[in-house]
This record gives C-alpha cells, sequence and structure tokens, in this order.
C-alpha cells in the first residue's frame, strides 16, 4: 500500500482533495456530454424528418431504465449515509445494489439495442441513429466504468477502508444519472 | 481540518528513505519530479522528431524535387504527412507536455511547498496514457498508406473516408493517438488543479501563489474545459471513418462545419493554454533578474482569468472563409481584437517590471526577453487575420504560417528555454555554462526571425501554406519570391544546427556542471528552499509562508530577497 | 463511530426519490396528452427539475463551497456559448446571402418519404 503523501491531507479550500477532485472530472464530463448533446440539438431542430425516426424509439424501456438509475442513485446516496455513520459492510451492500441496478439498466438497454438492430435501425441508418448510439453508447461506457470502480470501493469500504470514496464514487454515479435524465427526453419523448 | 495540518509541519521525508529500484525510481515512478523529467525528456525526443519533419518539407519548397538528405525524394503525399505531423507533434506533443505537464509536474508541490502531487498514482497513470498515445501516433507513420495527411486540424470530408485521404488506419490511429492525449492531459489536468487549491504551503494565501503557478492551473481550467467537446468530435469523426456513420457528410445530412466548430472551440482556447504557462515563466524569471517586485500582480492575474474567458469566444476566427454566417463572422472579429487587450497588457506590466530595476543578463534572462518581443510581433501580425476583411486576402497563405510561429516558437521555444536554464541547477543541482547558453540563444533568436520574416513576405505575396512544389505556380515562382523560400530554409538548417549546442550544454552540465547551491539565483519562491535537486518529499522542513513571491529589493531589508518562508 | 449527522441535517432521501419518481411518470404521461407545449414542458422542464433534486440533494451540491456551483455552471454556460456559436451554421439551412443545399435537400428527402409513409 502506498503512503499518501502529506500533500492529499491538506486541504487549503476547505474541501477534502478526493471530492474536489471528482467534481472537476464532473466538470470535464459536462462538456464532453455537452458536446454531443449540443450538436445532437442543432441537428435536431434543423432536421425535422428525425422525428419519424425517433418514433421508433421505445419509449417505455426508456423509462424503465430512468427508473432503474433513479433507484441506483437511491441506494447510491443511502451507502453514503451509511459510511459518514462509519458503517462500512452497510454502505459496501447499498454500493452493491447500486451495482446491480448499473447491470439491469445495461441489460435493458441491450435487449432494446438489439431489438432496434433487428429492425434494421444502426449506426448507419441515419442522423438520427447515429446521435442515438453514440450518445448512449458513451452513457453506457460511463455505467459500466462507474460500476466497475463501485465494486472496487465496496471491497474496501467493506473492511470499514477508505470510507471517503463510497461519497465520491456516489457523486460521479448520481452524474451519470443526470445525463440519463436528459438523454431520455432527448431521444425518447421527442418525437 | 485542524488534525490534518498538526503532522503537517514535521519532516517531509516521511517516504524518502524506502529502498527504490531502477524500476520504481525511473520507470514507474510516483515522484512528481521524476514524472516531469518524463514528460520532459518524451517531450524532448518527440521535438527532434518534429524538427526532423520540417527540415525534410522545407527542403523540398527550397529546392524541388531535390533529393533531401537522410530522406530522400519527397513526394506530394509525404509531404502531406510531413506537414501534418510537424504540427500535431509540435503542438500536443511538445508545447502540452514540455510547458504544461513537465514544468507543472515539477513547479506546482514545489513552488506551493507541498511534498508531491495530491494524486501521485493517478499522476504516473497520466504520463503512462500520454507516452501510449505518442507510441500510437509513432506507430502510424508504419502502417499501410502512412500517417494521416490532412493538416493537424483534420477537416472533414478529406478527414473523414479513407478513399478520399487514401491513409484509411493512418487517420484513425491519429484520432487515437489525439483523443488518448487528451485524456492524459484531463487525468494530469485534473490533478494541478487540486494540487494548488488544496496543497498549499500553512500561510500561503491566493495572492502569494508564484505567478507561474497560477498561470499553469489557469491553463488546465480552459484545457478541461474547452476539450470535451472535441473529444465528442473525435469519436464522432472516428466512427465516420470507421463505422461509416455521417455526421460529417454533408450528403447525408451531416455538417462539415461541425467539426471545424467542435475543433476550433477546442483549438483557440488551446492557443491559450500553451501561452499562460509561458507568461507565467517570464514572469519568474524577470522578476527574479531584475530584482524588482512584479509591477502589478493582481492586473496580471485578472488580465490572464480575462484571457481565459475571452479566449473562449474567439474561436471562429479560424473559419472565415469556411463559410459561416457573415454576422456571426463581425461579432468574432469583435472578440478577437478585444482578446489582445489582456495579453497586451500582460505585456506592458512585465515592461513595467523591468524599468529601474538591476537587470542582470544572464541566458534564461535572455530568452525572457526574447519572448517578450517576439511574442509581440506575433500579437501584431494577428490582428490582420483577426479581422474577417483581411483575412479573407490572408488565409492559408504563408502570412498565417509566420504568424502563429510568431506566437508558438516564443510559446513553445523560447519560454521552455528561459524555464530549462532557469530551473535546471533546481532539477538537476548542477549550474549550466552560461557562455554556451548566450551563443545558442543569439543563433536561435536571429535564425528563427530570418526564416519567418522571409515567410511573412511570401505570405503576403500570395503563397499558400498547403503547395509542395511552387514549380507548379509560375505566378509564384520568380527568383525574389523563390530566394526568400531558400533563406527560410537555411536559416532553419542553421536554427537546427545551434540546437546541437543546446543539447552539449545540457548534457555537459548535466555530468560534469560546477555543483549548485539551493538557491543560485537568489530568487524567492519555495522551490528555491528545497535541496538541489530536491529529495523524494522535496523539503528538509515542511516550509510555512509569510509573504508573497516577489519581494525583491525591499528598503528596509539589507539582502535584496525576501524568501517567502522566512519569517518576519 | 460518531455521528455526523449534527453537521448534517438528515435528509430524507427516500422522499427525494419519491418525488423525482412522480416526476418521471408526469414526464412520461405528458406527451400522451398530445400538445406540443405541454409536451415541451413536462419532457424538458421536469428534466431540469430532476437533475436540479438529484444535484442538490444527491450530490449535496447545496452543502459544498460556493465555488464547486460556480466552476460547474461555468462549464455550462460555455456549452450554451458553444450551442449557440454554432447552431447559426449547423441547425439554420440558409441565412443572409448563403443557404445550405445538400442540408436542405436531404430535410425534402425526408419529409417526402416520411409522407409516403403516412399514405400507406
Amino acid at each position: 500500500m502506498m503512503v499518501k503523501p502529506l500533500a492529499t491531507n491538506r486541504s487549503s479550500s476547505g474541501m477534502s482533495t478526493g471530492k474536489l477532485a471528482v467534481w472537476w472530472l464532473i466538470a470535464s464530463e459536462i462538456v464532453i456530454f455537452g458536446g454531443v448533446l449540443a450538436s445532437y440539438l442543432m441537428f435536431r431542430l434543423g432536421h425535422p424528418e428525425w422525428g419519424a425516426a425517433a418514433s421508433h424509439t421505445n419509449t417505455w424501456a426508456g423509462a424503465l431504465n430512468t427508473m432503474v438509475l433513479l433507484t441506483s442513485s437511491l441506494s447510491a446516496v443511502l451507502a453514503h449515509q451509511a459510511a459518514e455513520q462509519g458503517d462500512g459492510k452497510k454502505a459496501a451492500r447499498f454500493l452493491y445494489f447500486t451495482v446491480l441496478g448499473a447491470l439491469m439498466f445495461l441489460v435493458i438497454k441491450s435487449f432494446e439495442w438489439t431489438h432496434e438492430i433487428g429492425l434494421g435501425f444502426t449506426l448507419q441508418s441515419g442522423g438520427f441513429w447515429s446521435f442515438y448510439y453514440l450518445a448512449a453508447g458513451i452513457h453506457a461506457a460511463h455505467v459500466i466504468a462507474g460500476a466497475i470502480i463501485m465494486i472496487w470501493v465496496a471491497a474496501y469500504a467493506k473492511r470499514n477502508e477508505e470510507l471517503q470514496r463510497v461519497e465520491y464514487i456516489g457523486i460521479y454515479w448520481h452524474f451519470v444519472d443526470i445525463v440519463w435524465i436528459f438523454l431520455f427526453p432527448l431521444l425518447y419523448i421527442a418525437k | 481540518m485542524s488534525t490534518q495540518e498538526t503532522h503537517d509541519h514535521g519532516h517531509g521525508d516521511g517516504h524518502a528513505h524506502e529502498p527504490q529500484s531502477f524500476l520504481s525510481k525511473y520507470i514507474f515512478p510516483l515522484d512528481h519530479k521524476m514524472i516531469a523529467m518524463q514528460y520532459l525528456f518524451t517531450g524532448m525526443a518527440m521535438a527532434l522528431i518534429g524538427g526532423f519533419t520540417v527540415y525534410v518539407f522545407r527542403m523540398q519548397l527550397a529546392f524541388p524535387g531535390a533529393h533531401v538528405p537522410g530522406f530522400g525524394m519527397v513526394s506530394p503525399d509525404r509531404y502531406n504527412m510531413l506537414v501534418t505531423s510537424h504540427g500535431t507533434i509540435m503542438i500536443f506533443w511538445v508545447a502540452m507536455p514540455v510547458l504544461i505537464a513537465a514544468l507543472g509536474n515539477y513547479l506546482i508541490p514545489l513552488m506551493i511547498g507541498a511534498d508531491d502531487m495530491v494524486f501521485p498514482r493517478i499522476n504516473r497513470l497520466s504520463y503512462q496514457i500520454f507516452l501510449l498515445s505518442a507510441l500510437v501516433l509513432i506507430s502510424s507513420f508504419f502502417v499501410t498508406g502512412g500517417a494521416f495527411g490532412g493538416a493537424w486540424t483534420a477537416y472533414p470530408p478529406l478527414s473523414a473516408r479513407g478513399d478520399y485521404n487514401a491513409t484509411g488506419l493512418g487517420s484513425s490511429l491519429w484520432l487515437v493517438a489525439v483523443a488518448l492525449e487528451f485524456v492524459a492531459f484531463l487525468l494530469g489536468g485534473i490533478n494541478f488543479i487540486t494540487t494548488a487549491m488544496n496543497a498549499r504551503a500553512p500561510g500561503m494565501k491566493l495572492t502569494d501563489i508564484p505567478m507561474v503557478v497560477w498561470m499553469i492551473v489557469l491553463a488546465s481550467i480552459m484545457f478541461m474545459a474547452s476539450v470535451g467537446p472535441l473529444v465528442a468530435g473525435a469519436i464522432m469523426l472516428l466512427f465516420d471513418q470507421q463505422l461509416g456513420t455521417a455526421f460529417f457528410d454533408p450528403n447525408r445530412g451531416g455538417d462539415p462545419v461541425l467539426w471545424q466548430h467542435l475543433f476550433w472551440f477546442f483549438g483557440h482556447p488551446e492557443v491559450y493554454v500553451v501561452l499562460l504557462p509561458a507568461m507565467g515563466i517570464v514572469a519568474e524569471v524577470i522578476t527574479t533578474f531584475a530584482r524588482k517586485k512584479l509591477f502589478a500582480y493582481k492586473t496580471v492575474l485578472y488580465t490572464a482569468a480575462a484571457t481565459g474567458i475571452i479566449g473562449f469566444f474567439v474561436w471562429a476566427h479560424h473559419q472565415f472563409i469556411a463559410g459561416i454566417d457573415p454576422r456571426m463572422a463581425s461579432l468574432f472579429t469583435i472578440t478577437t481584437l478585444i482578446i489582445s487587450v489582456p495579453v497586451a497588457e500582460m505585456l506592458f506590466v512585465y515592461i513595467a517590471t523591468l524599468y529601474g530595476g538591476s537587470i542582470r543578463l544572464t541566458t534564461p534572462m535572455l530568452w525572457a526577453l526574447a519572448f517578450i518581443a517576439e511574442f509581440l510581433l506575433g500579437g501584431v501580425t494577428g490582428i490582420f487575420l483577426g479581422a474577417a476583411g483581411s483575412d479573407i486576402y490572408f488565409h492559408d497563405t504563408y502570412f498565417v504560417v509566420a504568424h502563429f510561429h510568431y506566437t508558438f516558437f516564443p510559446i513553445a521555444f523560447i519560454a521552455t528555454f528561459a524555464a530549462i536554464t532557469y530551473w535546471f541547477p533546481k532539477m538537476f543541482g548542477r549550474m549550466m555554462d552560461e557562455r554556451l547558453g548566450k551563443i545558442h540563444f543569439w543563433i536561435t533568436i536571429i535564425a528563427f526571425n530570418f526564416i519567418f520574416i522571409p515567410l511573412f513576405l511570401t505570405g503576403a505575396a500570395g503563397d499558400h501554406r498547403r503547395i509542395y512544389n511552387y514549380q507548379h505556380f509560375p505566378e509564384q515562382w520568380t527568383p525574389t519570391l523563390q530566394n526568400l523560400r531558400i533563406l527560410a530554409t537555411y536559416a532553419l538548417l542553421v536554427m537546427i544546427a545551434a540546437q546541437v549546442i543546446f543539447f552539449v550544454n545540457f548534457f555537459k552540465s548535466l555530468k560534469s556542471g560546477p555543483k549548485a547551491e539551493k538557491n543560485p539565483w537568489k530568487a524567492n519562491t519555495l522551490e528555491w528552499v528545497a535541496p538541489s535537486p530536491p529529495p523524494h518529499g522535496n523539503f528538509e522542513e515542511m516550509p510555512t509562508v509569510y509573504r508573497g513571491p516577489y519581494e525583491y529589493g525591499h528598503p528596509d531589508r539589507e539582502l535584496d530577497y525576501w524568501p517567502q518562508n522566512e519569517p518576519a | 463511530m460518531s455521528h455526523s449527522e449534527a453537521a448534517h441535517p438528515h435528509t430524507n432521501y427516500v422522499k427525494i426519490w419519491g418525488i423525482l419518481v412522480v416526476l418521471l411518470i408526469v414526464s412520461i404521461l405528458g406527451p400522451e396528452l398530445g400538445h406540443p407545449v405541454i409536451t415541451l414542458v413536462t419532457a424538458f422542464g421536469i428534466a431540469f427539475v430532476k437533475a436540479y433534486l438529484v444535484a442538490m440533494k444527491f450530490m449535496h451540491l447545496d452543502r459544498e463551497p460556493k465555488f464547486v456551483m460556480y466552476f460547474v455552471a461555468t462549464t455550462l454556460a460555455f456549452m450554451a456559448l458553444l450551442f449557440a456559436g454554432v447552431a447559426p451554421d449547423v441547425m439554420l439551412h440558409d441565412g443572409k446571402n448563403w443557404d445550405h443545399s445538400a442540408a436542405k435537400q436531404v430535410v425534402e428527402t425526408g419529409q417526402a418519404l416520411q409522407g409516403e409513409g403516412q399514405g400507406h
């Protein structure tokens, strides 16, 4: 185990170093998703014919996934609450529940995509579908990354170690949730 | 917080005595100084590649069709490859790693009085991703079709289809390399920002932070806030190349102008991302060698922040002839002319700092002064290009090339040489040779001007920058213009040869230069409190800060400097 | 272990989640009414409300120092700037003295196909 430098434990800004870094990470993610969504939005407004393509998306699958992510966010914040109370085991259990949510999200997503690809809507089927797979794909990559990190954090939390990380991964997870909150109306409801 | 600060005053060598193998010390280090060295030497190696490419294509322009020693004949597509690689390498793999990553890694913890970066392992990961990106870029030279040749801006539709640019794999590898490089600097940048925000020595207020640290942090924030859309754009372009999507294909509903916007939304702030650290280096060097307080600390800080913000509002001045909306072109002309105000203000502050100082013309000081002079020329010639009306004539001529080399060369090389010669005693514990340093300085500076002043003239005479043989253009193939091109090429050869002096000086001093004391320049900032070179953990005793970084020539003191950590 | 609820007022996270779920249901049912303005408000207005709730109550943005809010807001503002600077070229297909014929063509063909699809 690496000995942490003194620098890591200082906090001239009044905020713990890890949390500060997570917030900067989120700021950098905002501009990545912002680039995709701003591009999508201006194309979508300039191309009324994309509405026809959008009408083939499955609102119920999108809504179910929103529900799954909202619930996983709840368990992530409950994990944080448990960690604040020093109960690492409970925090780890909530984190595993969140990971379960991530898996459910991905399973629903893969059924949905399999169905759509089966109908012939692929990346090459025109502007809407390109953006649809691009935006949801980048988001799904973040879900996978978040789930992997969460398993790692939970493994430490179970032994009551590095409990502050439970909050950090939670903040990241809520951000992934917020991105989906915007993707849902943009890709599924606007028809 | 108070419990965390109590053990902060102890000895900073908590983990300095662990035995370290060669691998853990030099190949997979966690120490910020060693990671900085990795970045520095990788950047220097990439500069050699970038310098070789420019040697080859300048030879082709001066002596079209001739056999270039060390390369051979230059075909048109190889010419494109060389020009593209030159631009990409010099900006992304030389200026960025040396100015931001190497200097940021080296200086931030030392100058704010910390023992390391706040996340040493993320720091190491950042370098490893960067190295991987450099390897991916270099590997693209050896795949079928060769490296990407669609200019460093990679405009679609040329860049979007393998059958247009004839480098199907090369162009994708180029994109992957650039994207990896962005990830590396995002990780590094978050580390820099967090370290400077959180790990400052006790007592160090925001206005006690040395200017170069401020500048690197502001640059990292700008980089972070601007690069996202291009990361998204890079993924979209990669999809267009490899998966047949149509994000940038106008026939299938895409729009190539979108790429130009995404690229320059990052690309123009990027200029300020590398400019700000260079400005910071110059501030450190001129205050030390003029023995004077920085004329207006807060003004420099506010103008740097203003540059950072206005820098986001100017990007479309690169696209005046791309068919953008003319109303937007007027707006972007105005913002572009406005941004020269804060940058000029910074230069004025530096000149005012020199006024009445007791100036010592050491090598780093010469570089710093040259930076102010040469960058000023770069800035002034930019005014013609920022105004939409004149840019329509100058766009894509050698005038543009000369202009941005007058900005980028001072940033990426002059300021870097100032930094290396200034901090060399701290980095390696030995002094550099002043005489060799000055010879290197004068040859480089004179040759540099002889390269690019002729190019201003050929550009104004209409030389287009993407032409590989002017024999095919009779109206440009006049003896006068060709002599100017040959002059530029000869000056380039002289400048490249002069870098041998630098490398000789660098490695000779590294091995056998006179030992440097802790504070050879009698400067105030905290890095000069640490031993030269600083051990793992940096300080013998963690410093506490009592005053600002530029207290030179204080009237009540006998010594003309007043280190930041010295109690009143 | 010490309890830190004293420092942080206890938030009823389940209640927040309940509100989020209700909002989600409204945003799904909104478009069923078929009025474009209602769709806009229920879909996008509610998305902003949901995002606000998650950011404030789950990410605890309300407890953090103000500067976090400022830099997150700054990145969002830059994205608005990106949209404002790019949309005149990419979203619009004609303007003063120019038009984007390829894009217009794509829109026309697309709408013609759509019309055919409805005809059958």
